[in-house]
């Protein structure tokens, strides 16, 4: 997904700790207020964030500290683009039960990939599913005149 | 009384009134402290009609919505109602996309929850 007009970019590379990672989310928040990104597209941002990188370290990583979440993060006041990818060994995200059949419903799993789906405007695996790509068009609605 | 540092728990009209201690519901160890708060209302406080008020939380994941469906399946075990109240829409729109709206009884007020429990 090129893009050539970032006015914020973010990359690093942290250990597998929640609270590495929702330092990163909370730098990436700030940085979405300052450019105007407000109201249903930052909560989606932040959904999509949190549940990506929860599963890099979690299911990923397996909470292997020594183990690395690198994220890159690209804003400009239209768009959103983001990157986590971690060292596991992927999945296969062609195949996840849905979630929201009756059958299960109620079972942990599958439901912070298919939010992603949902509140972002494109998601993108690496084949092994170790790295995902997401972006976010900002919604006409969410646009000030100033801008 | 269990110990409870996630949320803070009050009683109207016996129903277990219960809000969140955190605006964001996202830290793993914070949400495993807050399933077991919850859970340990109906198993060791032995309430088990539960309205969870969710007035100034902004945020929560996917992990912290796991914790609501082992809640809502002890209070049913109880013979209990665990209902919700008062989320914020893009809350309310995760239940919907998640179809947990299905699962949870959600209602828009605390005292519109409150009198569903008096019915």
């Amino acid at each position: 997904m090129p893009h050539n007009s970032w006015t914020w970019v973010l990359e690093k590379s942290v250990a597998s700790v929640t609270d590495n990672a929702h330092e990163l989310i909370e730098e990436l928040m700030s940085a979405l207020d300052r450019m105007g990104w407000g109201g249903r597209d930052r909560f989606h941002i932040h959904m999509a964030v949190e549940e990506a990188i929860v599963n890099a370290i979690e299911h990923g990583n397996q909470r292997m500290p020594e183990k690395k979440v690198d994220v890159v993060f690209k804003l400009s006041p239209e768009k959103a683009w983001i990157r986590i990818s971690d060292q596991g060994k992927g999945f296969d995200f062609q195949h996840l039960p849905d979630p929201t059949d009756e059958e299960h419903l109620e079972e942990p799993h599958g439901r912070g990939v298919m939010l992603m789906r949902e509140l972002m405007s494109d998601v993108r695996y690496n084949k092994r599913g170790n790295a995902v790509e997401m972006l976010k068009i900002r919604s006409a609605e969410e646009q000030t005149p100033e801008e | 009384m269990s110990t409870k540092r996630r949320i803070v728990v009050a009683d109207a009209n016996g129903v277990a009134v219960v809000r969140f201690v955190d605006r964001k519901i996202v830290d793993s160890g914070n949400i495993e402290q807050l399933g077991e708060e919850l859970v340990a209302l109906v198993t060791t406080d032995k309430k088990s009609n539960l309205l969870l008020n969710f007035e100034g939380v902004e945020f929560l994941s996917s992990a912290a919505l796991n914790k609501l469906i082992s809640l809502n399946n002890k209070a049913k075990q109880a013979g209990g109602k665990l209902r919700l109240c008062n989320l914020r829409a893009e809350i309310k729109e995760v239940f919907t996309i998640t179809k947990l709206d299905r699962v949870f009884d959600i209602r828009k007020t605390e005292a519109d929850a409150i009198d569903a429990f008096q019915l």
